[in-house]
């Protein structure tokens, strides 16, 4: 299945890009994501060990299944305030 | 996600009381004033106003400006899930956040707190913990602009990303 990730801060900077799509299997995991984006963008793996993933607006866990309607979204560490 | 945004709808008043909740993104110049008139309340003998503001240096780096960006349909209802849990915590009567996007100038806020409520210590406590809580857990992230140009976002080590959002049904 086809995702869109939405990216903010440093991964948008890096990226150059405000969203990224990427293959995965279908019902793939937050952590089957992870690897795609390590795969994918090595030299974020230290930004993305920090950072959360957040699936329709709320913060998920690696094992979260997602699937092709799902917002996703890159969350590093956040600095607001 | 750089356009400026009203109050959210209307203010909210729920129906059995004066609970006032105000919620703010924007790009525009905080309104102190405004915010505080809101939140005035007959029943309240405190209203507690935070500023946040921007800091000329940091670490020993000198910042020119800040650029602020948002996950702003999360950023709304983590917000909204903490005034709510606050409202749980402490007689809130009135209660407003905003905070900003986009490029904060040297010594302008870039959020701001206000709660009131019937004494001080309650409005006090439930201000310092809405900050607390909005500067780990609301995807808003701050960039520092130097005065070399050098722009560099800040992502802290020890907090945020990864907090979830209040989640009290």
């Amino acid at each position: 299945m086809k995702v869109r990730v939405l990216l903010f801060a440093e991964a948008k900077s890096v990226v150059g890009e405000s969203a990224l799509s990427l293959t995965l299997p279908e019902n793939a995991s937050v952590e089957q994501l992870r690897q795609e984006l390590s795969r994918k963008l090595p030299q974020l793996i230290p930004l993305l060990s920090r950072s959360a993933i957040a699936v329709n607006q709320r913060i998920a866990d690696d094992r979260t299944a997602l699937c092709d309607e799902d917002e996703i979204a890159w969350v590093p560490p956040v600095s607001g305030g | 996600m750089n356009q400026s945004k009203g109050f959210c709808d209307s203010p909210a008043r729920s129906a059995h009381s004066q609970i006032l909740l105000m919620i703010e993104i924007t790009t525009a110049a905080i309104e102190t004033e405004k915010l505080l008139k809101a939140v005035s309340d007959p029943a309240c003998g405190a209203s507690v106003l935070f500023l946040g503001t921007t800091r000329r240096v940091t670490d020993g780096r000198v910042t020119n400006c800040l650029s602020y960006e948002c996950y702003e349909p999360m950023a709304r209802s983590v917000l909204t899930e903490l005034e709510q849990e606050a409202r749980r915590r402490w007689p809130i009567q009135g209660c407003a956040i905003v905070h900003r996007i986009g490029v904060v100038e040297i010594s302008e806020a870039s959020v701001a707190v206000v709660v009131s409520t019937p004494h001080r210590a309650d409005a006090f406590a439930a201000g310092q913990w809405l900050i607390d809580e909005i500067k780990v857990r609301v995807p808003i992230w701050k960039k520092e602009i130097g005065p070399d140009g050098h722009e560099e976002w800040q992502h802290p080590l020890e907090s945020g990303g990864t907090k979830s959002p209040v989640v009290s049904p």
